[in-house]
Order: C-alpha cells, then structure tokens, then sequence
C-alpha cells in the first residue's frame, strides 16, 4: 500500500544522501521524493511517497526517527493529507482545430498556458495524483514532446486534529 | 585573544572530553596533530593499521565502557577503518574515529590521499560529520561524542580536513552540542513496565534472554538480582555473554545456532520470553516462526527499530534496560509476599530445565589429539581467580570460547558478534590491554584469523602489553570447513591453511615469546608459562584439524532442531 511521510530534517549537506542510502539499504522503496526549505531555513520539509506493509512502513518511519538530523517524522494517511504534484508539458501543435480542443482540455484539468508558440504549447497542470493521471491519459493522443513532472508535496490538514 | 590551531582545539577538546587513550596512524593530512600531540596528556599508541586502531579502540570501550578514540589519515588511512566502524556499528561500541582529508578547497577534486569518507562510511557509522570551518570543530567534537556515547552507542566518524587542523582561531569556550532531532529516551514506560511484570508473574515457563545491551548499559548486576529474586532461568546471546554469571543454577549458557540444547529448548518451550537488550538476530532465532512461538514476548530496548524488527513483541518497553530493571525490581520490592510466592512457584519449569541440561551437556572426547575445547576449558580453569579480558577472532574459536569459557564478569569478552570480523581478537586485546595493564588478557584465536592482524605483534611488543595470544591451529578455516563438511558434502574449497607460517617463528620474529603444544599433557605447562611471562606471547596449539562445534543449528531451521554430535 502507498504511505506518505512528511519529514522535517535539519537544512545541512549530506541529508538528503543519508535518507536516500537508508531507504537503499534496507531495501525499502521510495515512489517519490520532494525537497525543500521552509519558512525556517535550518529546516527543511521532505515529502516521501513509498509502499510497503504495515512493518515496513513502521520500520521505515522508526529508521528515519533514528537519523541525527531528522527532527520529525509524520506519517500522513490518505484522510488527514492535503496532497498535490505538478506537471509540465510540452506540446508540438501548430494553430488550427487541434491546438483548439487541447486548449479547451486544459481548461478542464484547470491547467494554465505557460508559452504559446507558433508550433509549440507550455501547460502546467497540478492536482491529486488521480487527476494528473486522468489528465495525462486523456492529453495523450496529442504529441507530448516532452514533459517533466514533480514528486508529491503534501501536509496534514488541520481541521483532522480535532 | 589568543589564537589556536585546529590541531590545539581538537587536542583540548579531546582533554575536556576525558580522553586518555587514542590509537592512531600518522600521515600528511594529520600532520599538524601528530605535532601538537606531545604536548598534550592523551596517550597515543602507534599501530600497524589503520583498521587495527579502530578495534583496540573498540576493544578498550568494551572492557572499559568508556568511548573510544583512534585518529588516521586521509584516503587509505580513512577507508581502512571501514571494517572497524562496522564491527562496532553492529555491536552498538561507542567510539570516535578522526580522519584526516584533503583540504577543503581540494575536496572533490581526485586530490592525493582523498576520500569521501563521510559517504563511505555513513551506512556504518552511528552518525558522521564534514569540518567544513574551524569554528564548528569544537562543536562537532562534543556532538560526536555526545552521539556515540548516549542511546544505543555506536561510532561516530570526524571528517577532519588538512586546512581546518592547520588552520587558526580563537577558540570558543565551551560550544556545547545541539542537536534538534536526536533526543535518546532513557526512561522506560512505567504503564508497560507495570504490565510487563504482571505478565511475567503469570509465567509458568519465564526465560530471560539477554544481550549485549545489558552490558552496554552495566545492567548486567540488576539482571541478575531480578533474575535470582524471581527464580526465572536466563539466556545470554553471544554478545550478552559475561551479563549473568554462568556459574549460577539458573543459567542456560548461550543460545542461537550454537547455544545449549537447554538454552535453546527452554526459548522454544518458554510462555514468557523477556528480552532485554538484545535484537533477535537470525544466528540467535534460526526460523523466525518457531522462535518461541507460545511465548508472551516482553523487549526492553533503548532503539525503537529493534523493536518489532524480527519477530512481533507483545510488550515492547523503549528505554535504558539498566532504568527499567531498576523500576521492575522497585515493584518486586512492594510486592514482596507475590514476589516470594511466585519464585517459589514454578519449580516444575526448574526441573524440565535441569533435565534438559543433564540431557545434552556441552561436551567432547579428549584422546591423543587435542581438542580444542580442552583447551578452552584450561584457559578457564587455569585464570579463573585472575578475572581475564577475552577476546576472540571469528569461527570455530570463537564459539568454543563463547561456550566452554566460563562467563561471570561482564566486560570481561570482547568479540565481534554482529559483523564476524576476523582479525578483530588481537587488536581488540591489545586496547584491552591499555586500559587494564594488570590484567591478564587472552586473545583466543585460530591459524586462519590471527592472520589477518597479525602485524600488530609489533605493536604489543612496542608497548609491551603483555596479551597473550592463544592460537588454536587446526589448519582450516575451521568453521567454512565444518559447513562444507556438512552441507556441501567434503568439499574443502579453499578451506585448507596449508601455508601458515610458524607462529612461534613469527612470535620471536617481533620480539615476543613463541611457545607450542603438541600433545594433550604439554598444554597445561604451556599455558601456565605463557601466562606467567611477563611479555606477549603467542601460543601455537596444534589441534584435532576437524573437530566440529555442536550444537548446530543448520541455517533457517528452527533452534530446537540441533545437530548434536
């Protein structure tokens, strides 16, 4: 089953490398990783998406519980996670009807033109992981070119505390 | 003010930090300590290896529980302490290792003598540290030793590069260490310590099973008073050996895939089985589903991760185990009628243990040939108002020693448990030997491993640390010999040492006694001489070349089911 972990650890060289040879080392999986400063710029805000069965997410969650420089470690359940991802896709189409009924797609998956070129088109589109999957599937008959796309950013939602 | 170098810095803190002792290799990017260090109290003994100096030092955190410190240099000097680190990353041995490195503004650029350490070594360090300005050294080096020796110990490496050691500052009083995310919890949880304790005063078959953590956490006296008071049989594994004194009734000897035939029926068989400070490591359970599978299962750990990591755990209790005896026998305290009652209660579970140590006693048949168990035994017999430090190498020596020396001493046994370091018995002893000059400390080795650090010969002579180094030489790598025998039909591939050099020739060869026994009758007198020798000594004993260690428990099979004779 996929588990998401959201990981405060402190903002120094070599952290990301020391998560990274945890997971490698004992076997376990990373789906995705994303990584970034936070407000407080000693501190830094991991987002790690990763399956596996109910020991090994515990054994995952108490292994990066035991790195030095990991300061916490919460495991985000589908119900209190607020979760996104973004992709970036790239468009070979020149104007005419088809450019016409990819913009009108865009606008149902929310995206938002980045670059409108003569034969070329920049969209970014951001959402649950299911809508970015439904969206690319659809976008798919329409000569991607090219594409980058981002790992999962989540937090916990705050009305789930009470 | 006044400025110091890096050097100078990393001496006093090494000073304020109670360092007495430090084993270590020179070489071009720790020159400027090497110059500094006269000047200094910490002692510094000069070994023939880097990796050598990594396991005196372990040795000298065994026997005195104190952390260790060893110093080398850049690239081969810094990979050399890989094993070290390792040995006593997995047997959770608080040491600190320095080692030299390029300069910084040379890092990363295929310098002369560099390595990236820090990123060899992070999966088998504790934790490791970059200086990347001198203003941190002071930091880092009291984070090191913080982390090393707090929670459950373990090596912390200190990267040092050359311009931080030559460099210059003010030093900084009294820089503390910081650390946000590493807060180890010592106290148990008095809810599950209560329910762990009520639990085992239900038992009808309690047994104790006990690891190095005991020993780490001098706990070994509290064990055994709550073990005495409820009359509950205690198991040790190969690194909890000295924990409990074995010459009590109520110990079963070691368990696991060469342990008793009681040690092991009484787990299989036990309905509580009360871990404290051990990791139930496969050598130790065999088939983890028949590993005392009708037992209530209690684990007193300090690392969370070992909880629940093999094998489900009923009551997992997260704490020091020296604070969670302390608490457990403060409630046998208010309970003293329940207490009395129930050690007293379970006398049928004594008697089933008794008939299982008369059943298959650890045993062999001395004839012309020496065994050697026997000579395991005499080394025990002939020290045993002496309280010896033991060491050991990997394999067959090491589990003759593990079960036919009698253990009552914690921190009397210094062996490489998690990691099976061959190599690691001489060195080990020789730091040992540092922290205890008066001692009489014994290296128990075979032809095969003292091989493999036998160039630290040199270095106990040097000093004169007066080890003594018993080599039992059956002209195998006896214990992939004793595998190829039984599970690959005879086939000794590579197994056979018939190019050993003379060890008394190579005794005398670096300036210590050589002495050889032959013949059953010359290894009392042997030993008695080499004991009484003032200097180190190497004992060649040529032994029966294929005896096997028994039990057995072939690999994945379950503990109760062992190869006997």
């Amino acid at each position: 089953m996929k588990h998401v972990i959201s990981v405060m650890v402190e903002n120094e060289f070599g952290v990301l490398s020391r998560i990274a040879s945890l997971f490698s080392g004992r076997g376990f999986n990373i789906e995705s990783l994303t990584v970034a400063e936070t407000e407080d710029k000693s501190i830094s805000s991991m987002t790690i998406v990763t399956h596996g069965d109910e020991n090994i997410i515990e054994q995952i969650t108490k292994q990066l519980n035991k790195l030095i420089n990991v300061i916490k470690v919460v495991e985000l359940t589908e119900s209190v996670q607020m979760a996104r991802e973004m992709v970036l896709l790239k468009f070979a189409v020149n104007s005419g009807p088809k450019r016409l009924e990819l913009l009108r797609l865009i606008e149902v998956y929310q995206g938002r033109v980045l670059e409108l070129g003569v034969r070329s088109l920049i969209v970014e589109l951001t959402g649950e992981r299911a809508k970015i999957e439904a969206a690319l599937d659809v976008l798919a008959p329409f000569a991607i070119k090219d594409m980058s796309r981002t790992g999962m950013v989540a937090l916990a939602r705050d009305s789930q505390k009470n | 003010m006044k400025e110091i170098s890096g050097a100078q810095i990393l001496l006093e803190v090494l000073q304020e930090q109670g360092v007495e002792v430090v084993f270590g290799y020179p070489g071009g990017a720790v020159i400027n300590f090497y110059d500094h260090l006269p000047d200094y109290s910490c002692r510094h003994f000069l070994v023939r290896h880097e990796q050598a100096a990594v396991h005196a030092a372990d040795g000298y955190a065994r026997a005195t529980g104190k952390t260790g410190v060893a110093l080398v240099t850049s690239g081969p000097g810094a990979t050399n302490t890989v094993t070290g680190l390792a040995t006593a990353s997995m047997d959770s041995i608080p040491l600190v290792v320095f080692t030299g490195q390029v300069p910084t503004p040379l890092i990363g650029n295929d310098a002369f003598q560099e390595a990236d350490i820090v990123g060899i070594t992070r999966p088998c360090t504790k934790h490791n540290f970059l200086v990347k300005r001198i203003e941190d050294l002071e930091r880092i080096v009291n984070e090191a030793f913080h982390i090393a020796g707090s929670g459950r110990p373990g090596p912390v490496l200190v990267d040092l590069p050359k311009d931080i050691l030559a460099g210059k500052c003010p030093k900084r009083k009294a820089v503390k260490a910081s650390l946000k995310g590493y807060n180890p919890n010592y106290a148990g949880h008095p809810g599950q310590i209560q329910r762990a304790m009520e639990v085992i005063l239900k038992a009808k078959k309690p047994v104790f099973y006990v690891g190095g953590g005991v020993v780490l956490a001098d706990a070994a006296a509290r064990l055994t008073e709550l073990a005495r008071a409820l009359q509950i049989p205690v198991t040790t594994t190969l690194m909890g050996l000295g924990a409990f004194p074995e010459d009590d009734q109520l110990s079963l000897g070691m368990l696991g895939m060469h342990g008793t035939y009681r040690a092991n029926m009484a787990v299989t068989e036990s309905d509580v089985l009360v871990a404290c400070g051990a990791r139930f490591d496969d050598r130790v359970t065999g088939r983890v589903d028949t590993f005392a599978a009708d037992a209530k299962i209690i684990h007193v750990d300090i690392d969370p991760t070992s909880i629940s990591k093999n094998v489900d755990v009923d009551i997992p209790i997260v704490g020091d185990v020296g604070d969670v005896l302390d608490k457990m026998l403060e409630l046998l305290k208010t309970s003293e009628t329940e207490t009395k009652a129930y050690a007293g209660g379970h006398d049928e579970w004594l008697a089933e243990v008794a008939r299982w140590r008369d059943q298959h006693k650890l045993s062999y048949q001395q004839d012309d040939v020496i065994k050697p168990q026997f000579v395991v035994e005499k080394i025990g017999e002939l020290t045993r108002d002496k309280n010896p430090i033991v060491s050991t190498e990997v394999g067959q020596n090491q589990m003759w020693a593990a079960q036919f020396f009698t253990f009552t001493q914690p921190r009397s046994w210094l062996t490489s448990g998690g990691l099976g370091t061959m190599g690691y018995g001489l060195p080990a002893a020789m730091g040992a030997q540092v922290a205890f000059p008066e001692r009489l400390v014994i290296d128990i080795a075979g032809d095969g491993s003292i091989q493999m650090n036998s160039q630290e010969l040199a270095t106990v002579v040097q000093y004169n640390l007066p080890v003594k180094v018993i080599i039992l030489n059956n002209g195998y790598l006896g214990m992939v010999r004793q595998w190829q025998e039984l599970f690959f039909d005879k086939h000794y591939s590579s197994t056979t040492m018939n190019h050993a050099p003379d060890f008394v020739k190579l005794a005398e060869a670096y300036g210590a006694l050589g002495l050889r026994a032959q013949r059953p009758d010359e290894v009392e007198p042997v030993l008695k001489q080499a004991f009484t020798h003032p200097g180190p000594v190497v004992v060649d004993i040529v032994v029966a070349a294929e005896e096997n260690v028994y039990p057995m428990v072939p690999a994945g099979e379950a503990i109760s089911n062992m190869l006997l004779v």
